[in-house]
């Protein structure tokens, strides 16, 4: 499976991307969407709203299940992806260009908490036994 | 796991397998959409064979069956006509819905659900052994059943059954006849035309990549639950089960109480004043309804009227839709409130089907 090097992931699956302007990107990972089959519904949280890390903030429905996405890392939105609104199967098209939102982190060190490339493989590797 | 005889065709297409009531089933075999779209616009099929056909034979099987079911099957009067019912318990609830197929006065054949066919056996046996001790009861493990819908779906089989056309294409829907090998149904789960097809557990794999090398594309469960909510029908164990009667679920028309039958379950049927009734919701703010949701009036959340039985999106409607079993005190055309996730969402009642022939009703 495609998991690329330069991103950081979550147990819960999703990924996450820090950007050259301190702000980080994040939506959910091929396998979650997987998982989850054909998307047809998205909901973020409004740019405005302040976020604490793990906490449940957005959800991304498929034909088969409803599935809560969680914040990687503490801080306050700062922008959504328009797209994924009218068009929620770009996730499956392409998880890694389909980001759900942008946020400003309130304490970046955070991010040391989350998971690299190979762990997140391993994690994959164990729930697939 | 339980396998049906195209477990290895299923995986050697890359399907998508899940346990469904104990059986290995593929789910899809890519994109669920897709699929759902092919059987709208063009042809699919599923594999059907964890469904159970069950034959009855010996004389005075149809007063057997009679007594049995709820729909009446003096219904079936021409040899190879198919009867939709319930078979109920005593106490009203539904057992197992089946169709009937009239083959001869010593033949009929049930096709039962696969998450119930054990305990309908059961049930079956014990009121034979009761009512009719000389009629014959076989599980027909033996057989498998692959179920070609959408509108160019008869023409496929026809192209890859040689000799097909000539024996099908006069049958109407839910009539059946037996040809070679093959006993073809003008039946579905999905709403669309096309044919149920039942043969020797040998014969599958051809037939199913016969259909494939002819352009009908392969489908999994979860184009069949959004193809038959879509249509309107009801799913057992999520629309109706033991607990819940005919009447209650949207299946007073498959029940027949103007004849003198005494049927199972009748007694308490004609005793009961159902109190819901199974309405159609199309949800007019963004979200997914699903089974179990709450529902409540309009204008007064605290005042529940009932809950969704069976939801989910509608690829062919774009929004989506849901059966539910609500109050008798509302009316088609209402609105009510859907609860998913603590946020009421506005749904309307409407009728169902929401979807025949490939053309929205809605």
């Amino acid at each position: 499976m495609n998991i690329p090097t330069h991103l950081k992931y979550t147990k819960s699956h999703e990924w996450v991307k820090l950007e050259e302007d301190g702000t980080v990107t994040t939506g959910i990972t091929i396998h979650a969407q997987e998982l989850l089959g054909d998307m047809v519904f998205v909901e973020i949280p409004q740019a405005g709203r302040h976020l604490k890390q793990g906490e449940e903030c957005a959800v991304v429905e498929s034909v088969k299940a409803a599935a809560d996405v969680y914040a990687p890392i503490s801080g306050e939105v700062i922008t959504i992806n328009p797209e994924l609104e009218s068009a929620p199967e770009k996730i499956n098209e392409d998880a890694h260009s389909a980001w759900l939102y942008k946020i400003n982190p309130s304490n970046i060190e955070e991010l040391n908490d989350l998971l690299d490339s190979s762990e997140y493989q391993k994690i994959l590797e164990s729930e697939a036994h | 796991m339980k396998t049906t005889s195209l477990n290895q065709v299923h995986r050697d297409m890359n399907a998508k397998m899940v346990d469904f009531g104990g059986w290995d089933m593929p789910l899809h075999y890519g994109s669920q959409l897709d699929e759902h779209h092919s059987i709208r616009k063009d042809a699919g099929m599923f594999d059907v064979s964890h469904m159970l056909a069950v034959d009855i034979k010996g004389e005075g099987s149809r007063d057997f069956l009679r007594q049995l079911v709820a729909n009446n099957v003096d219904k079936l009067i021409q040899p190879g006509k198919a009867l939709y019912t319930c078979m109920l318990n005593p106490e009203g609830g539904v057992i197992d819905d089946l169709i009937i197929y009239f083959l001869s006065e010593s033949w009929f054949r049930m096709v039962v659900n696969a998450g119930t066919s054990e305990k309908d056996i059961s049930w079956i046996q014990a009121q034979r052994n009761e009512l009719a001790p000389e009629l014959k009861i076989t599980s027909r493990r033996d057989l498998s059943m692959i179920a070609v819908q959408g509108p160019n779906a008869r023409a496929k089989v026809w192209q890859v059954i040689p000799g097909s056309q000539a024996a099908t294409e006069d049958l109407k829907l839910f009539q059946s006849i037996m040809f070679e090998q093959y006993f073809i149904a003008r039946t579905g789960y999905t709403g669309e035309d096309g044919f149920e097809i039942t043969l020797p557990e040998s014969d599958a794999k051809h037939l199913w990549n016969s259909l494939h090398a002819a352009g009908v594309a392969p489908a999994g469960l979860g184009a069949r639950d959004t193809l038959r909510l879509e249509a309107g029908m009801n799913l057992y164990g999520q629309d109706m089960d033991e607990t819940t009667n005919p009447l209650e679920s949207g299946l007073s028309w498959t029940v027949d109480l103007k004849s003198e039958r005494n049927f199972i379950g009748k007694k308490e049927l004609i005793k009961t004043q159902a109190k819901y009734q199974l309405f159609g919701l199309l949800l007019l703010d963004r979200g997914v309804l699903r089974s179990h949701q709450k529902v409540s009036a309009q204008q007064n959340s605290e005042r529940s009227v009932g809950e969704i039985t069976s939801g989910g999106f509608s690829p062919t409607l774009n929004s989506s839709i849901a059966l539910a079993r609500l109050s008798a005190e509302v009316s088609i055309g209402d609105e009510v409130q859907v609860l998913i996730r603590d946020k009421a969402l506005r749904a309307r009642i409407v009728k169902y089907p929401f979807v025949r022939n490939g053309k929205s009703l809605i």
